[in-house]
């Protein structure tokens, strides 16, 4: 079982303190890997705007990489603004192929619709991905977007945390997901850490998807780009919330519809269950399965949480208005938000979703029992 | 001595030990009471006269002689006709078990002469290939172990129907949502149906236990289990019944019954479950249905509209003016419009190389709902023994290559493949239609299993009965024989049909479970899939175990 961390707040913070928070979950890792994913970024070094500029994450493991890198984003017109160099202390980096931890800020393209612009980034990190991929794995791509910042390395997360230097306060950010790997069933590789990231939305799970197999050749044959890949089962949730709302169009509730429908029995009392019967017929494939906790993050920084249809996972959500946090555990959310009230705490049952908004005042909790609003369908 | 040359051979002159099946009759027991005899159904054994020498010695005279003695005894018949079929009835009625067929490990010199009158073999029945067959060596592998914590087979609740009928992509769904149009018709029902077994091939009683079972399955149970009629209709009570909505109906080349549905339509009170219009069977591919003389009563010549007593072949396709494809396409969109586009409409097809093109023309057409595919090992009421034996194709690879065309095209979900021939014929149900289910069905079709199971048929791989064609079904199950039918009590087959799908439900879950699969039936989880031979698994694309 892997552990998960997320905080939202409206001040800035270092991600360092998602690591600390996460130390206090530490049974539940065992230094296979971390993944860290960041939005609404800023730098000390940098006055970075969400409107201009874009993010490449990943890493380049030989000079050669980083060379090519540099000529592909250049042949494809992203024109370089900073770089972000980490004070990397190698020694606590358990692999030795590291060149170069990138984190590198581009200058927006003008003149593009937002879909346009959209699979434009898309294209481009996939490229990249392929070309890494095509010599030797020796490039790892994790996002291109703008304000989102993706890390992942094997390792126990506090001593990545500080073999990059990320206490420092040089780069914050005002949502940070974090997980502490359990490696399952799958080799250690670093696309196979979660989060998993594609055109903005990025998830990240803890537990098994038993109904990867399905899911994953139904995703591959709607031939989408981007939807590739599928080093870890719980990839194919990103995929999947990628897909109800930017290809179906449909309301973020939708997605808990989608991925864990309710019974027939439930539906034929549901306001809106015809319809739903219908969307759970269309979307069958796209039913997961086993003991799952799913945590998400959408561009306008609003954050989610579902819950598989037995509930067979932990997670808590706690905060105050300002500052929230989900975890795996109760005393994740005790080192995230110390200074909230903890009989507020909701741990969210088979039927919830709970939307921390952007705005970050109060939770939604909203249950798969009641109506939602659906202009396009109902 | 009596003269080698004046014995009478025939060419197809027997003896019992060339026979499959030689009786075993223990004179120390038998009383003579008959009730072997008269219950055979092949008139296969016999009362008779013998003579027996009593050995005499006279010790005092010093002289050796003889006596004799006469008694009755049974005798089996070596007549192809009166043939013993191994169905063992006698023995069920002996008082004494004084009596039984004991299969003969020898070659069946029988085997040479079955065309008798210049007809090849005709029989019901199934594949005489005993074994284990693919399905049964499939193991489910992929347990959970690291990181779950465990289903409870027995207190989680699974989700285990499945859909019958065409998916829309979620994309055109919703257009056609807000758009207000037409969205196919589907069904969720319990992924093992009753397969094709019409009413004519099995007696009244038969049906009515079997009916009285989907619907007790059905109300009390909470399982949605459906049962298909085969051709020749259904009766018109039942067409007038809301029964009708755990039907599915057929409607083969031979059109049989099809007045009376038609009839009844303005009369209906549900819909029906589903139309399946039958291109083939995997017992007979090329072959069409066949109803024998001895079984067309006036009840089935009542239901099919001709007279008593004729044989009711089928023709082994569609009539058509042009070809398969266009025939497939025309009576699909006729059946979905005589009911209204509210009935999902499939076709039936054999195992068969040519299953794919199938496929792929029903994937263009947007009115078909599913695609059910019947491999060789699939049984039948009545056809000629090389059909049965040697035609068609095994529904396991024909099945995956079919689903894996659709993963291919990114349509898995669109037209669900349902799969039959075979399952459960050693009597693994639940694991046979699991692992055709994690290979990419649907949903599987049973019949054998469901006679055996439901009904007690007789019959086996070994060639043990399969005399359904003949009427002469000793259980009743395949007799319009009132004699013979009231032999089976419909209310102890609707028992068992109850248990049998009760019981399916729970090694469903107890195979689930540790697959930690509760969410939705693992269609296409071939992960979970091994088999201890690598060609086999090779060729379904699943994990080579040992
Ligand atoms: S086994 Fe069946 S066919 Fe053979 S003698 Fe007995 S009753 Fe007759
Ligand atoms: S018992 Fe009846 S149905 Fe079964 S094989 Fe014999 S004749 Fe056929």
């Amino acid at each position: 079982m892997c552990r998960l961390a997320l905080k939202t707040a409206d001040i800035p913070f270092s991600p360092y303190e998602v690591l600390t928070g996460m130390e206090a979950m530490q049974e539940g890792y065992d230094g296979s890997g971390l993944g860290l994913l960041l939005r609404g970024v800023s730098f000390a070094d940098f006055n970075y705007k969400k409107e201009e500029h874009l993010i490449l994450s990943g890493i380049a493991h030989s000079e050669a990489a980083f060379q090519r890198l540099h000529k592909h984003m250049e042949e494809r017109g992203f024109e370089q603004e900073y770089d972000h160099q980490f004070k990397v202390n190698s020694a606590l980096i358990e692999a030795k192929d590291r060149y170069q931890y990138i984190v590198r800020v581009y200058k927006k393209p003008q003149g593009l619709s937002v879909a346009e612009l959209e699979d434009r980034l898309m294209q481009a990190r996939l490229f990249l991905r392929k070309d890494g991929e095509q010599h030797g794995g020796d490039l790892t791509v994790f996002s291109f977007w703008s304000d989102v910042i993706m890390i992942k390395e094997v390792g126990w997360p506090l001593e990545i945390g500080d073999a990059l230097g990320l206490n420092d306060d040089r780069i914050k950010a005002r949502v940070v997901m974090a997980q502490g790997r359990q490696n399952t069933n799958y080799g250690i590789n670093l696309y196979a850490c979660h989060p998993f990231f594609i055109q903005g939305i990025a998830t990240m799970t803890n537990g098994e998807n038993t109904a990867f197999v399905p899911i994953k050749e139904w995703l591959e044959g709607k031939r989408i780009p981007g939807y590739m890949g599928y080093q870890s089962d719980s990839e194919v949730f990103a995929h999947i919330l990628h897909y109800v709302t930017k290809k179906l169009n449909l309301p973020l509730a939708c997605y808990k519809h989608v991925i864990t429908p309710l019974k027939t029995e439930e539906l034929n009392k549901h306001p809106q269950g015809e319809f739903l019967k219908g969307l759970r017929t269309a979307c069958r494939r796209l039913i997961i399965d086993g003991p799952n906790a799913v945590i998400g993050t959408l561009p306008d920084e609003s954050c989610l949480l579902v819950m598989d249809q037995k509930k067979m996972r932990p997670a808590t959500v706690g905060g105050r208005p300002g500052a929230w946090a989900i975890a795996s555990e109760m005393c994740g959310v005790e080192a995230l938000i110390p200074d909230r009230d903890p009989s507020l705490d909701f741990q969210p049952m088979r039927e919830h979703t709970v939307i921390i908004p952007p705005d970050r005042k109060e939770l939604l909790i909203w249950s798969q029992f009641d109506p939602f609003t659906l202009s396009q369908a109902a | 001595m009596v003269s080698v040359r004046s014995v009478y051979t025939q060419p197809s002159s027997l003896t019992f030990s060339d026979l499959p099946w030689i009786i075993q009759h223990r004179e120390d027991r038998c009383t003579l009471c008959g009730q072997c005899t008269a219950v055979c159904p092949k008139q296969a054994i016999y009362l008779t006269y013998r003579r027996q020498r009593m050995p005499k010695l006279d010790i005092l005279q010093k002289k050796r002689g003889n006596e004799y003695r006469h008694f009755v005894g049974i005798r089996q018949h070596t007549a192809i006709d009166k043939m013993c079929i191994g169905c063992g009835m006698c023995s069920s009625v002996c008082p004494n078990e004084a009596i039984g067929p004991v299969p003969n490990s020898n070659e069946h010199r029988s085997r040479f002469h079955m065309d008798e009158k210049g007809d090849a073999w005709k029989r019901g029945g199934r594949r005489n290939v005993p074994g284990k067959t693919i399905l049964d060596r499939i193991a489910f592998d992929r347990i959970s172990m690291l990181t779950d914590p465990a289903l409870d087979a027995g207190r989680h609740e699974f989700s285990l129907n499945t859909i019958l009928g065409r998916v829309l992509p979620p994309e055109e769904f919703l257009r056609r949502q807000l758009a207000g149009e037409w969205i196919p018709p589907t069904r969720e029902i319990f992924p093992f149906v009753i397969g094709s077994m019409s009413f004519g091939a099995l007696s009244p009683n038969m049906w009515l236990g079997l009916l009285q079972g989907v619907a007790y399955c059905n109300e009390v149970l909470g399982i949605p289990v459906v049962m298909a009629t085969g051709e020749g209709g259904c009766p018109p009570w039942v067409l007038r019944s809301p029964f009708l909505k755990y039907i599915i109906l057929q409607i083969a080349s031979g059109y049989f019954g099809w007045d009376e549905i038609i009839r009844a339509i303005p009369e209906m009170q549900c819909d029906p479950a589903a139309i399946e219009i039958k291109y083939g069977q995997g017992a007979k591919p090329g072959d069409g249905g066949l109803l024998m003389w001895f079984k067309v009563s006036k009840l089935i010549a009542r239901l099919r509209g001709v007279p008593e007593g004729v044989d009711l072949p089928s023709p082994p396709v569609h009539q058509t003016l042009y070809s398969i494809e266009e025939s497939v396409m025309k009576m699909i969109q006729t059946m979905s419009m005589a009911f209204g586009f509210r009935v999902p409409v499939y076709p039936k097809i054999s195992g068969s190389t040519s299953a794919k093109s199938v496929l792929n023309n029903l994937v263009r057409n947007p009115y078909a709902g599913a695609l059910l595919i019947d491999g060789i090992d699939g049984g039948t009421g009545a056809a000629y023994n090389v059909s049965m034996d040697a035609t068609g194709h095994p529904i396991a690879s024909n099945l995956r290559e079919c689903y894996l065309e659709l993963v291919a095209q990114g349509r898995q979900n669109e037209i669900p493949l349902f799969a039959a021939g075979g399952v459960g014929k050693n009597g693994n149900v639940t694991q046979n239609g699991m692992a055709l289910i994690m290979l990419g069905a649907s949903g599987v079709h049973v019949g054998k299993y469901i006679m055996q199971a439901c009904a007690g048929c007789l019959g086996n791989e070994m060639g043990r009965c399969n005399v359904c064609n003949t009427g002469i079904c000793p259980k009743g199950i395949t007799s319009q024989n009132p004699k013979l039918y009231r032999r089976l009590d419909p209310d102890d087959v609707a028992q068992r049909v109850a248990d049998v799908f009760s019981s399916i439900r729970i090694e469903m879950k107890k195979i689930m479970a540790p697959l930690g699969r509760s969410q939705s039936l693992p269609i296409g989880m071939s992960d979970a899939l091994g088999i201890d031979d690598a060609d086999a698994a090779e060729r379904l694309g699943i994990k080579y175990i040992c």
